[in-house]
């Protein structure tokens, strides 16, 4: 992409607030004249602050923002060519629709007759004709969505930023919305940068996707990019459904997980390598095992000849015995569990009832690999108490002094635990406090638990200790390795 | 008796009691009182007197002019004042409304008395200055609650809107903080208006008993005229009721969202 095309340039901005903590860190991307991007991410990832120093709601700390090759980085919101849609639609209520509407024609000082002409133009892009005269409170919030939408086209921004636009709207309302807006998108010819934290919205609506999580960005890919390929674990499992397994590449072309070999299509991994592979459970073939012991049996398809479905060849097939079975309207979703205590999602057009021993395969191409993430950790809401103490997960914790210092008693603080820091206890009044191994995922190398505290909480270890389903445990984590930082929004 | 109590219509008898004793029977005593003459027939003598009492009615006009200065001074310093505390450029907003709020702890008599003090202090001449600078002082408080109140719930995604379309500060607080500010701005105009036009203490103490406002007119007709001069007194107070009740209805023509986003009304 040369330098010319795009029409918007973030670089290397980081946005740091006044405490400290930082909502961007070392973003960069160019978006294309016309180009629909959607930054996606979950809350508190930085994707609001991000769209905000694009409008110039904020400045950002470092790097700059060019704006068709001009730098516009501390250029007031009101000097620039782009135009924001908020999530609130934040409508002026003491206007009326068409007033709301003409605003920014009107500080321009364009001419009365062509402001109502722009104005009824717009209104007809967004089928709001029949409207101008009504108070906006009159209005439903999908029509109150659709004013704030033409508001902000009837400038001809270069850009229109789009932040959860459809967030708060009902699921049947956002749906219709998604196909407007993309249809809206075609014929303005407008580049369009839209935030969500909506996965679906992001994979329907746009060309290119941007995945944000703590103030970075995981990925920029097309929408059928990040869902095959995705670089990370964060990205897959944020992104629709999937398997997520610690695996070794032992060659190129050859992965190890679930304690079986597979042969695959990515290289350069180089060789013993510990990586993540992602299978997604809509590309695991299953069938009712061969080697029979059936114990439910396949519903309504006893004559059904599975090899018929299943591609044959020389795959590395695995074997379990479906645990549960959820009819999700076009398809059933099976969790099967392996003798070697895998748990594997399967998506599949026929039931599988549970206690079936099936087999399984997948394809090399849809096995997908990705380097180790390393840094994973528990995520908590806690309050800094009087005592120099840090209140979540409904206990007091000690932490360091040096952790502690950036806060007041009674602050809100945003609490971080590494999988790995957890210290898990046999007795479980050893611990400050106890809980119930809830669920435990074998990862070649690890065991990854999740334990669910007396008070409801799901706290997620990694250990190499060997935990039983229901064990009661007594919780400890050291005071080095709780890590404090501010709330997001 | 259980049945009583648990009836939450019935916890409203005490007001209600309370309402017909102390509000509706004097209310309906000054409409007798004003259209009766002494031996109790019926005139309509009281409202010619006053009408034919040019001093009476200078004084009414007096009344209303201070106060209307006063609701000014007050709406001009007290905008500003709510906006910056609105605006969050401070810290601590909620310390600054305090500050601005202290004063309406204190008893305004005794806010008076410290104001006329204070003007012997400096040896200044009590009188129509003195009565501006006191009632501005004591009504302020009135006048910047409700618009700071007003202005603290505004959404700051309009105002950011505003500028996304355009607008530069200036137009974005013409064009949007103003108008939609205006229920407050009603509400302290009306909170500042209502009692300083029918103020009678203030005025005398502040003024030494120089100017008589219409307050004090009244006052006089009951305190110094004696049984003859009730009649009289209740048909100014009627006159008062009228323009402070036109007042209250100024600006409300949208009653329900003023109620809704306006301050202390």
């Amino acid at each position: 992409m040369t330098k010319s095309q795009s029409i918007i340039e973030v670089n290397h901005v980081s946005k740091q607030f006044e405490d400290g903590t930082f909502a961007l860190r070392d973003v960069s991307l160019q978006v294309k004249k016309g180009e629909f991007v959607t930054i996606l991410g979950p809350s508190g990832c930085g994707k609001t602050t991000l769209l905000r120093c694009i409008a110039g709601f904020q400045v950002a700390s470092s790097g700059d923002i060019l704006l068709n090759g001009e730098d516009v980085t501390d250029m007031p919101p009101h000097m620039r060519p782009v135009n924001t849609v908020f999530q609130k639609y934040a409508l002026f209520p003491h206007l009326n629709v068409y007033e709301n509407v003409a605003f920014g024609l009107k500080l321009k000082g364009v001419e009365k007759s062509e402001v109502e002409r722009r104005v009824k133009r717009a209104l007809k892009m967004v089928a709001m004709s029949d409207y101008e005269y009504r108070h906006v409170d009159s209005l439903s919030g999908g029509q109150q969505q659709r004013v704030a939408i033409a508001r902000a086209i009837i400038n001809e921004p270069e850009v229109l930023l789009l932040d959860e636009p459809l967030a708060a709207l009902d699921l049947k309302m956002r749906k219709d919305m998604q196909l407007e807006l993309k249809e809206m998108h075609k014929k303005l010819g407008i580049t369009f940068i839209y935030v969500t934290h909506d996965q679906e919205e992001a994979l329907t609506l746009s060309d290119r996707i941007v995945v944000m999580r703590e103030g970075k960005i995981q990925q920029i890919g097309t929408p059928t990019d990040i869902y095959n390929e995705p670089q990370n674990c964060f990205v897959a499992d944020f992104i629709g459904e999937s398997n997520i397994l610690s695996g070794k590449m032992i060659r190129d072309r050859r992965v190890e997980f679930c304690d079986q070999e597979f042969d695959c299509i990515d290289e350069g991994f180089g060789e013993n390598t510990a990586v993540d592979v992602v299978i997604r459970p809509e590309d695991i073939y299953i069938w009712k095992d061969e080697r029979g012991k059936v114990k439910g049996g396949v519903s309504g398809q006893e004559d059904y000849d599975p090899e018929d479905r299943v591609p044959k060849g020389n795959f590395t097939k695995w074997y379990g015995v479906v645990d549960s079975c959820i009819f999700k309207g076009v398809h059933y979703e099976m969790t099967v569990k392996t003798d070697n205590g895998y748990e594997f999602m399967v998506q599949d057009y026929h039931e599988f009832l549970p206690g079936t021993e099936v087999g399984m395969l997948v394809k090399p191409e849809d096995i997908q690999i990705m380097h180790k993430e390393h840094h994973i950790y528990n995520h908590f809401e806690g309050e800094v108490l009087k005592n120099g103490l840090v209140r979540f997960l409904d206990a007091d914790w000690e932490v360091t002094e040096e952790q502690i210092a950036p806060f007041q008693p009674g602050d809100k603080v945003e609490v971080r635990v590494a999988f790995r820091e957890v210290d898990l206890q046999d007795h479980e009044e050893e611990g400050v406090l106890s809980g119930e191994v809830h669920y435990i995922l074998y990862k070649g190398n690890h065991y990854n638990l999740t334990i669910r505290t007396d008070e409801g909480y799901d706290l997620y270890v990694y250990t190499n200790d060997i935990w039983d389903d229901g064990d009661r445990v007594g919780i400890v984590i050291p005071k080095e390795s709780i890590l404090l930082g501010k709330m997001m929004e | 008796m259980m049945k009583v109590f648990q009836n939450r219509r019935s916890w409203a008898w005490p007001y209600i009691v309370f309402l017909v004793l102390l509000v509706i029977l004097p209310l309906v005593l000054i409409g007798i009182y004003a259209f009766t003459d002494i031996e109790g027939h019926f005139t309509l003598r009281n409202f010619i007197q006053f009408f034919h009492k040019t001093e009476a009615v200078n004084t009414f006009i007096y009344s209303i002019a201070i106060a209307l200065i006063t609701t000014i001074i007050c709406l001009l310093l007290g905008y500003p004042a709510a906006y910056v505390m609105a605006m969050r450029s401070f810290r601590t907003p909620a310390v600054m409304a305090l500050l601005f709020i202290l004063p309406m702890w204190i008893n305004f008599l005794l806010r008076t008395i410290a104001t006329v003090e204070l003007f012997h202090m400096f040896n200044l001449p009590l009188g129509e200055g003195a009565l501006l600078f006191g009632m501005s002082y004591d009504f302020l408080p009135f006048m910047i609650y409700p618009i700071y109140n007003t202005l603290q719930k505004m959404d700051v995604s309009l105002l950011e809107a505003a500028k996304d379309l355009g607008a530069t500060r200036w137009q974005t607080f013409v064009k949007v903080v103003l108008p939609l500010s205006m229920p407050g701005i009603y509400s302290g105009i009306v909170m500042v208006f209502m009692p300083t036009v029918s103020t009678f203490a203030i005025s005398e103490l502040l003024t030494h008993n120089k100017i008589t406002l219409f307050g004090s007119l009244i006052q006089r007709s009951f305190g110094e005229g004696g049984i003859l001069m009730w009649n009289y007194g209740a048909a100014l107070s009627l006159i008062m009721l009228v323009i402070i009740g036109a007042t209250s209805f100024f600006g409300q023509n949208d009653t329900e969202t003023e109620s809704q986003k306006g301050g202390l009304l």
